[in-house]
Parts: structure tokens; sequence; C-alpha cells
């Protein structure tokens, strides 16, 4: 959880900080103490480079005005699904291709695809329906190029809800899929 | 992987202290007028102050959550006798009460508490004016008075008042209805507190929510708990390290066995009566199966097969077939598979889905999560004809744990938002909920005959 707050962050601080950014980000995933001096140093750079951002996006190249839309995209994490269903909807493609795309750079990073479901159903049952959304979304990165053993599976089923209640909108939100760095 | 372990030391953490928390108290939502009523008299206490343990409420609380007796308030009884002689049998009769209990209480010279108590049957009573007579073996009348069901004498300490109240309760359930009360039984369930910087606790009650203590806390979900025949270690899932794992805790010493760790997911344990293996489900092959682990040579040997899910494994009380949930069908239905020959039949015909079924002790009965147009609801289907009666009627009603004497379901629900506790009687008759306290609660698992 906290690792994952971490790398938001740190994906929020990269693109204003002159930036090889995937390959920096990728160290800092691994070494929790390393991170956390990045983090901080990153967040410093942040303030005073807010002084003129346009100026840095326009030293910018074609590639790091990409990889900046392509770590836009990585912020969003979690896939949405309808009820009793895995299949990915078309809306999650640029964003999983976003992740897709960082992952097969960087081989050494490793990821959990975390499946949940709605509280319908029981709760071993509902293990098997957050798993089959997990593993849509392993497959889903697999097929862009991402290496198996870079992806792991967690079914939570309806363990962890995301909202508690009962409505159509609340089930909607429970039903997902997490990706967690 | 080293810091994941460190980290494991930090999320999980063992306690076996005591959960300052009052009693799960009973609301009663239907079933009080089927009952049969039981005049439960105050015990008489011979000493000074209170009693430390109220000996007659608490048997009057066992019997009512049985859901087969409607105790009389004492204050609608229409005398408080401790002596046989002093019953007015008439009375009770028109009340419609056909047994009473009633007891006294004292210090006795070594400081222990002395329980007389009797149980008697008030139309025998009345029938006989309480001078019944019988011929001996010696061929001569006697008075048999035999409307004392039963004269029991013990003598406790303060600590063990409670637990012989219940063992009272079980004397007066057993002796009236037949069947073998399970008052002196235990519940484990989950609580889910939000709020809590664990917010996912095992915790382990007296079967009447009295008694409760913390086993296990941690940072990440707790599921599917499920009691040792013996009734002295649980098994559990656990997701303390960021994955499932399936653990055996011995309650007493809270000495932990890794049991199952394999890719993706470890579930759904489920001890063998004969407490020699543990049935589990593993999705390693990329869909959910059951095995079967021999506990003691750690053997594993496959059960089910193919690309369907396969959850929720039951043993029958032979120990030679289980039930399970699989949507080899499409959606979820139960099935039962011969452990000898594989041999494998649809057991659930009624309604869109069945999951979570439990065979009752006597193997005539599974109890199961039925969905139809109302919703998840518990339903019962006898085994032999395949009738179905649904149970309950409370809202999306999961993982129901049969009581060992079969008289009772405890299952989770919602109630106001939350997962409460709520408990059916296997005709269906008695309906009562569990109120929460703190927290979401959530997979009660009832224990074995303690």
């Amino acid at each position: 959880m906290q690792l994952n707050k971490l790398l938001k962050s740190l994906l929020i601080a990269l693109p204003v900080v002159a930036l090889s950014a995937c390959s920096s980000s990728d160290s800092a995933t691994d070494s929790t103490a390393g991170q956390e001096t990045t983090n901080k140093g990153a967040q410093e750079q942040t303030d005073t480079a807010v002084v003129s951002p346009i100026d840095a996006e326009a030293q910018m190249t074609e590639e790091e005005i990409r990889a900046q839309a392509e770590q836009e995209l990585r912020k969003v994490q979690t896939v949405y699904f309808a009820f009793d269903n895995s299949t990915i909807s078309s809306e999650y493609q640029d964003m999983l291709a976003a992740h897709a795309a960082f992952l097969s750079k960087s081989s050494n990073v490793k990821v959990t695809v975390e499946g949940h479901a709605d509280e319908r159903g029981t709760p071993e049952y509902n293990i098997a329906l957050g798993e089959r959304r997990a593993s849509a979304v392993a497959k889903y990165l697999q097929a862009l190029g991402v290496s198996a053993d870079q992806i792991s599976i967690v079914s939570y089923g309806e363990e962890k809800p995301l909202v508690l209640g009962q409505s159509a909108e609340d089930y909607a939100k429970n039903r997902r899929a997490v990706l967690v760095y | 992987m080293f810091k994941r372990w460190i980290l494991t030391l930090f999320v999980t953490c063992l306690t076996f202290s005591q959960v300052a928390r009052a009693e799960l108290e009973l609301v009663i939502t239907e079933g009080i007028d089927s009952a049969r009523p039981i005049g439960i008299v105050p015990f008489k206490w011979h000493g000074e102050g209170k009693l430390p343990q109220d000996i007659s409420a608490i048997i009057s609380s066992d019997l009512q959550r049985s859901g087969k007796f409607s105790p009389v308030a004492t204050n609608k009884m229409p005398q408080t006798p401790y002596k046989d002689s002093d019953i007015n049998y008439e009375a009770w009769t028109r009340m419609g009460v056909d047994a009473i209990v009633t007891g006294e209480v004292k210090l006795n010279a070594q400081g222990k508490y002395e329980i007389t108590y009797k149980l008697i049957d008030v139309v025998r009573g009345q029938l006989t004016k309480g001078q019944s007579k019988a011929l001996n073996s010696s061929g001569e009348l006697v008075l048999t008075r035999d409307h004392i069901l039963v004269n029991k004498v013990a003598s406790l300490s303060k600590k063990q008042l409670r637990k012989y109240a219940h063992r009272i309760s079980d004397v007066v359930y057993e002796k009236l209805t037949g069947e073998r009360g399970a008052f002196l039984t235990r519940i484990a369930y989950v609580v889910v507190n939000d709020d809590s910087q664990y917010p996912y606790q095992l915790r382990i009650a007296d079967y009447d929510g009295y008694n409760e203590r913390l086993v296990l806390k941690s940072k990440q979900p707790i599921m599917s708990p499920a009691w040792s025949p013996d009734g002295k270690k649980l098994a559990y899932v656990s997701f303390e390290n960021r994955k499932s794992q399936i653990f055996i805790m011995n309650i007493y010493t809270g000495k932990r066995e890794l049991i199952a760790s394999y890719p993706r997911h470890n579930g759904a344990p489920r001890f063998s009566h004969d407490g020699e293996e543990l049935a589990i489900v593993l999705s390693k092959s990329g869909s959910l199966h059951v095995y079967i682990v021999n506990l003691k040579t750690k053997n594993m040997r496959q059960i089910t097969r193919g690309r369907s899910n396969n959850t929720e494994p039951f043993w029958a009380p032979d120990n030679k077939s289980l039930i399970f949930t699989s949507d080899r069908g499409g959606k979820p239905q139960i099935y039962r598979v011969n452990l000898s020959d594989g041999l494998t039949k649809r057991l659930t015909w009624q309604g869109s889905q069945n999951l979570g079924g439990q065979i009752t002790p006597d193997g005539k009965f599974i109890v199961m999560v039925n969905r139809s147009e109302t919703g998840f609801n518990l339903a019962k289907q006898d085994l032999e004809t395949g009738a179905v009666q649904v149970l309950t009627k409370t809202l999306l009603d999961e993982s129901p744990s049969i009581a060992p004497n079969g008289g009772m379901v405890i299952y989770s629900s919602i109630y106001r938002k939350q997962n409460v506790l709520s408990m059916v009687s296997i005709d269906g008759r008695f309906k009562a909920r569990l109120p929460a306290t703190n927290g979401r609660v959530r997979a009660p698992a009832w224990s074995p005959f303690l």
C-alpha cells in the first residue's frame, strides 16, 4: 500500500525533473530505503520547477513527451468489470498499453494484479471471480509483450471492498482489478 | 524476499488477550410462538451478595437460543418452587408448561459452589400427584416419583459456574428433545474493523458470544476459519504476506504451521472428520481445484480437474466423499465426489446458483447458499428426495456453519449495510440476529462438541 503511494508520488514528481524517467523509477521500486530519499528530493525539485513548466516541456524530445503521456496513463491502475464478468472493456486499452510498454522496457520491474469481486455470492466463489479478472488483465499485458514472470496474481475476492454498500454503483466500484507495483 | 518476511513480523501479531466486549446479544426475529414453553425457576442462592453467575438465566438463554424452547418470564411464573412437593402442577400446565427446571446453590465447607438442580415433568407430576409407584426388582411396590427426570448435585469453583450452567442446558435439552445439546461449543469468526490498525481479526467466543478472545490480527484479510475435530486448532487463510496462504494454528499455544503457499490462490481449508486430512483449494493450475493434504505425511492429491472452478469442499460424515461447488456447468452448483473412484454427481438443480454447501451431521441434508429471484439465501436440500426448503430471507446470506448437533445454522448476512452473524434453526422456524458491535462480522465457524 505504502509502496504504491510512494510510486504514485514519484510518477507525479518525475516528469518535471529532467527525466530518463523509466529507469529511475524502476530502481526506486526495488529498494524502499532508496525510494524514500529519491522521493523527497523529487518533490523539492517539483516545487522549484513549477516556476517555468512550459520551458521544461519545450525542451522535451518527442520520445520524452510520449514517455510523459505514458506515465499519465499509468497513474490509472484500476480496471472495472461488469457483473459476473471478466472481459476488459475497450476504455482500458490505452491505460493497459502504457503499463505494458513500461513493463516490457523494464524487465526487472514486477507487478501484482489484484482481483476483486462484489459481495454477492459466497466468499470462496468470489475468489474465482477475482482471479478471473486479475488473470484477464495479466493475459492482456502478456499479449502486449510483458513477460509472464513479471506478473503475479492475487485474488482477494470480496474481502477488500473499495466501498461498503449494496447499491449497483457500490458493487460496480468493487468489481475491479488493480495493478500494484 | 527477506524484507517481505521482516514486514510480516510487523503485519501479523499473535495475541491471546481477552477482548473487552459484551456478549453477542441475540435479537430473535422469528419463531418464539412455535417454541415449547418451559419454566426455568430462578435458582435459590443461599449465600451472601450475588451469585457470580446467574445460572438459571444462562440456562434460560441457552434453551431459548436453541429455538426449541420458550422460557416463561420470571414475572409471569405462577410460583417459584424449589422442592418438587411445593409445585402447583395445575398452575403450570394451565400455561402450557410441561417441564420445569429448578435448583439451589450454596457454598459448601470447602468453599465450592454446590448446585442442586431438578428437571421435572409437570404433566407426569400432575397425573401422579408426584407419588408414582412401580414394582421393583423384588416385586415390591415402591415410590418411584418418575416425574423427576433429572436430579443432580455438583460442586464447582467460581470459574466453572458458567460452563456448568451450559452443561445443565445440555442435560435438559437432551432429556426433553432426545438430541444432544450444543451449548458447550464455540464459534470462530472474522471481524473486520476498518478503524483498527489491524483491521482483520480472527476471534473465538463461546457459542453465545461470551468469553470472546482475539487469536490473530492482521493488516491483510483473513478468510475461511475451520475447526479441527478436536476443537484445538483452526485452519484459515491469511493474506499477511500479500498472497493467500493456508495456516493451521493451535488456539491454546498460538503455534502456527504453514500448510500451503502455492502460486495464486490457497484457500477453503476443511478438516476431515477424523482430523487426519485437510481438503484445500488451489489455483496453481489456472483455475480453482480441490486437493486433499494428508496432515501427517503432507502428501497431496488432486480431487477435481479441468478448466472450471471448484471450491468449498465439505466432507461427508463418513469421510468417503466430498461435496464442493463447481461452475463446470456454467453457473456454480454443488456436486458430490466419491473419493475412492472419483465418481462425481451434481446434487443441486433448484435455483440459478447453489454454493457453500455443508452436510448435516446425520448426513441427510445439505445446507447451502441458494440464489433465486429473492437473492442469496440459505436453503436446505433433502439428499434423498431432493426437496429444497429455503430457510432464510435476510440479505446476502453466506458462509453457513452447522452446529455439531445439527440443530442450528450460523451464517453471515447484511443488516443495515454491515456484515452481521445470524442464526436459523434447521427447520427454518427460529431466526435470530447477533448484532455487530465493533466491525463487520464474517465467516462464522461453529466448533465441534468440546
